[in-house]
């Protein structure tokens, strides 16, 4: 059960790469990305219980973080061209405040 | 020491050779994918994502704190720091003349074929006759719960019987994070640049100034 589980994310984690290499728009190449971190930690948690060893399912929660924060970066990139706001005077001061910490 | 130990590698490596063989499939075609594109934000997420599925695989061999560092460093950290300098340069890859391709394929080539060489000499995957696991490994087994008494072997050789090693890593890598910090200045934390800033060109220039006489100030006590 968990082979055929794990040969279905595989298939899963090809079909995200093929979108994330022929994908038109940025934010399809972003969705991938965040998907294929999702399709990581399931892979990790598959083999850990397919070769009888789920002592790294801790090690996929803490992926499912990382996925999770690298997304955040990635968007924040996005919407403000930088990972502070800080080309531009016209942010508001509010928006400022929020992302000058980190 | 190095008593011969017979263990069924069969069984063991035929569930996992097929998921380590599509893995590498699939990282070979993100390779050659960031090698076509010509979109720099679509090669900086695929850098990402040849950074999850190498850790998948540093994952699948075993390897589980190489895959970590692989996934923090490279999805995570490098994946931004290559999308900050997208932002100070162009977002398309000029094209390249057929000319000034060669030279670098030949040295990839070379370093290849020496690095596939190399693995030659080495013994094959979980072979209890290594001699990473026949000498020292093995008296590490056998001795920590008696030595340190730390249920964790990794532990023990980290904190215990290379803590001095340790320590001196640790020591290097703060000493590094402090001078780059020195080098960039305070100002870098925040972003470089205050929020309200007007954007005229003269002051960015008188910025820019600022900041190199700030490096060579700092550069001078270290």
């Amino acid at each position: 059960m968990f082979a055929v589980a794990t040969v279905a994310v595989i298939v899963a984690m090809a079909l995200v790469l093929a979108r994330a290499i022929l994908g038109p728009t940025l934010y399809d190449r972003v969705l991938a990305v965040n998907s294929f971190g999702t399709k990581t930690v399931l892979l990790l948690g598959l083999t850990g219980f397919l070769t009888g060893r789920p002592d790294f399912l801790d090690i996929a929660l803490l992926y499912a973080l990382l996925n999770f924060v690298a997304t955040i970066a990635i968007l924040k990139f996005f919407r403000y061209e930088a990972l502070a706001p800080v080309m531009t005077g016209d942010v508001p001061e509010t928006r400022a405040e929020d992302t000058r910490h980190d | 020491m190095a008593e011969p130990v017979i263990l069924p590698f069969e069984e063991q490596l035929s569930s996992t050779v097929l998921l380590d063989l599509s893995l590498l499939t699939l990282l070979v075609i993100c390779g050659l994918a960031m090698v076509r594109m010509r979109r720099l934000f679509g090669v900086a997420m695929l850098s990402g994502i040849y950074s999850l599925l190498s850790a998948a695989f540093f994952v699948s061999l075993d390897a589980v704190d190489v895959a970590f560092t692989e996934a923090a460093v490279g999805a995570g950290v490098s994946t931004v720091l290559v999308l900050s300098g997208m932002a100070l340069t162009s977002r398309r890859e000029t094209p390249v003349t057929r000319q000034r391709k060669f030279l670098p394929l030949f040295i990839v080539g070379i370093v290849g074929a020496a690095l596939v060489y190399a693995t030659i000499d080495m013994p094959a995957f979980g072979d209890p006759n290594a001699p990473a696991n026949a000498y020292v490994g093995q008296a590490y087994i056998e001795r920590s719960p008696e030595d340190i008494d730390v249920p964790n072997i990794v532990t023990a050789v980290l904190a215990s019987y290379r803590g001095y090693d340790t320590l001196g890593e640790t020591l290097v890598v703060f000493t590094a994070g402090l001078a780059c910090m020195l080098l960039l200045g305070a100002g870098s934390i925040r972003g470089g640049r205050k929020v309200n800033d007007p954007q005229p060109p003269e002051a960015i220039e008188r910025e820019e100034r600022g900041d190199g006489d700030e490096t060579v100030l700092s550069d001078g006590p270290r």
